[in-house]
């Protein structure tokens, strides 16, 4: 590429880290779930729930942090239907994901229909006095939706949760032993649940970012695989939030690169740019599950199973 | 308290009755459903059950996507027995379509009949092809078959789409994104006059008995059912797993390929962006209601046509949008994973201490 432009480096890393805190929200929620043990497919399901949901709410109220509140609320709602199956019905947590995905898919195309034509209203720009505006660093970094920084404090007070605190402990003791923690006299079916339902409810933010802020309509299964991108993510992560949000980043990062060729008159047909993050998305894959000792390390050893207390 | 315990042996009952169930409480939903729509319940169901199998031209509508269906989820049944999670095949159905395709364009007014054969070969060739990259990575570097099948759906589609707006585009199309409409010897050949109904409902029965007698009758379906079921006994018994991955994922992709072959060569008769309809993801839902046995995915797939025709329907006769079909298809899965649940466990009641 010859001579990229400071201020469209700028805009790139703006576009960026925008396109990062769709997944990197989501993944960091999947990342709780796994934590505790639990496998939940349903991402890109409960992910476009929340986008209608918060869709709707900001088109009637004309409020972000409603839109934001409705998004959560759906996925967390989402999130608990899958839990309750998974956890106290022990049923198979890859088919129960799934099963969740496509009821999603399908609610939200159906209660959706009535909006495709509708618009936000405006909202006013977030730009962080005297930060945003500096040269180049000001609109790459300081004129973001709050979201975008709050999903840095998330991945900050997950690790110090997850490494410092005693809950964290209890969460990943459930993780990997759940017949331990059990025998310790940790409800685990309760804690799981909780989990999940967090989990859920950070992917409904991320859903409802995608529909408010990232591109600010409702469009038929517009989520368009970023749910499963984020659950690829966690693995790439090794289950790490600092890690799972530098992949985000990355992530948005390949993502972005399509629209700044496409701008810069590159001739390559835009189909080839689309399929990138997802190409990017198998090839981290497979460099990163190439050593199975590595992931059996470090994936929490309960992955998956259901737990029968007093079995 | 009730109580969960586990039976000493799964109720065979039950794992026949709990598709019987499920679907008793997606209707019931449903019908709660249409009265908090301010629809007429009966009417609904009548759009469903009744008007689906109603007359012959209903029928014949109902058996275009009964066969990818069926076809689709044989091959998953496979995989799922192997406990392979394949959630890709509607990947592996468009790779097939393209394939398929990418023969038929090439026939000409003096080719053969022969030309049927290959352009559903092509098909399976591309379905294998898409979900060997599945198999590859999983073998070779460990990588998830989850995501990666799914991941390739999207980059099929991609693939599918670049084809129709670019290089394969009919150049007497009116620039819509569109290949020629393909000639008629490469088609597949339609029952009777004026219906749609074709010879592919053909290629779903022997796929039934094929399969019949690959999953109960040979070795080789014996190893996968046992690879899934116990890994540590497979392994002690010899049976490779590598193999086992392999197989199952060809056979499933080779499957979804063929009903996208007959997809194109059949109803569609061209390729366009509008190829993948979700079929690939039914499937899945096909494949477990069916109890992931042949006979069992005839019916489930017949079940299945039947919400998509009734959500059609009810898009043009009731007003709802047709994507009623894909909450129903959502929820009929949950139901049949909760009912499930009982056919291994029996609820108990327990004082409580």
């Amino acid at each position: 590429m010859t001579g990229i432009s400071p201020e469209s480096l700028a805009l790139l890393i703006a576009a960026t880290l925008n396109a990062g805190t769709v997944v990197g929200l989501a993944a960091l929620g999947l990342l709780i779930n796994e934590r505790s043990g639990v496998v939940n497919l349903g991402a890109e399901g409960m992910m476009l729930v929340a986008a209608f949901a918060g869709f709707a709410v900001g088109v009637n109220t004309g409020s972000d942090w409603l839109a934001f509140g409705a998004g959560a609320l759906a996925g967390m709602a989402m999130a608990a239907v899958f839990g309750v199956l998974v956890i106290w019905l022990n049923t198979n947590q890859y088919a129960t994901g799934l099963a969740l995905t496509m009821f999603g898919t399908g609610l939200s195309a159906f209660a959706g229909i009535r909006y495709t034509q509708e618009k936000l209203p405006e909202r006013p720009h977030f730009d962080i006095p005297w930060l945003s505006d500096l040269p180049l660093a000001g609109p790459a970094l300081f004129k973001h939706h709050p979201l975008v920084y709050l999903t840095i404090l998330f991945a900050i007070g997950m690790t110090w949760f997850l490494m410092r605190s005693r809950a964290g402990l209890v969460l990943r003791a459930v993780g990997e032993s759940p017949e331990s923690a059990h025998a310790l006299g940790y409800p685990v079916r309760q804690i799981r649940l909780l989990a999940v339902v967090a989990g859920g409810a950070l992917c409904g933010l991320a859903g409802a970012y995608i529909s408010v802020v990232y591109t600010p309509l409702w469009v038929e299964g517009m989520v368009a695989g970023k749910g499963w991108i984020a659950l690829a993510l966690t693995t790439f992560a090794t289950w790490r939030p600092a890690r799972v949000l530098l992949g985000a980043y990355l992530f948005g990062g390949v993502t972005m690169l399509q629209f700044q060729l496409q701008g810069q008159g590159v001739d390559i047909p835009s189909q080839w740019l689309t399929m990138l993050p997802y190409l990017a998305t198998i090839v981290v894959l497979v460099l990163i599950s190439r050593n199975p000792t590595w992931i059996r390390v470090n994936m929490p050893a309960s992955l998956g199973k259901p737990f029968h207390p007093g079995a | 308290m009730f109580k969960l315990e586990p039976r000493a042996t799964p109720s065979t009952w039950l794992s026949l009755a709990s598709p019987v169930m499920a679907l008793a409480i997606t209707v019931i939903i449903g019908v709660g459903l249409f009265i908090l729509l301010d629809k007429d319940p009966l009417a609904g169901l009548q759009m469903f059950f009744v008007e689906p199998l109603k007359s012959p031209y209903a029928l014949s509508e109902l058996s275009i996507k009964a066969v990818p269906l069926i076809l689709i989820a044989l091959g998953l049944a496979a995989c799922f027995r192997a406990n392979l999670w394949n959630i890709g095949a509607e990947g592996q159905f468009v790779m097939g379509a393209v394939f398929a395709g990418g023969v038929a364009m090439r026939a000409t007014p003096e080719t053969g009949a022969w030309i049927l054969w290959a352009v559903l070969g092509a098909g399976m060739i591309g379905g294998m092809l898409w979900a060997a990259i599945v198999a590859l990575l999983r073998d070779r570097f460990n990588a998830s078959e989850i995501l990666v099948s799914l991941m390739l759906v999207y980059v099929a589609e991609m693939v599918l789409s670049y084809l129709v707006y670019g290089p394969w585009k009919d150049p007497q199309g009116y620039n819509f994104p569109q290949t020629i409409t393909f000639l008629e010897a490469t088609r597949v050949p339609k029952l009777f006059q004026g219906l749609r109904l074709n010879a592919g409902v053909f290629a779903a029965l022997a796929a039934v008995l094929v399969f019949v007698v690959f999953l109960y009758r040979t070795y080789a379906g014996f190893q996968l059912q046992v690879g899934g079921l116990a890994p540590l006994a497979a392994r002690y018994a010899g049976f490779s797993s590598r193999k086992a991955l392999w197989t199952a994922l060809l056979i499933s992709g080779g499957m979804a390929g063929l009903a996208g072959a007959l997809d194109v060569a059949g109803p569609q008769g061209q390729l366009t962006p509008y190829v993948p309809m979700g079929y690939g993801f039914a499937a899945i839902i096909v494949a477990f209601v069916g109890r992931l046995s042949p006979v069992g995915i005839v019916f489930s797939a017949i079940l299945m046509s039947m919400f998509y025709i009734g959500g059609e329907l009810a898009q043009s006769r009731l007003g709802l949008p047709k994507a009623i079909t894909g909450v129903f298809q959502g929820l009929l899965l949950f139901a049949l994973l909760a009912c499930d649940t009982f056919i291994h466990q029996r609820l108990r009641w327990v004082a409580s201490k």
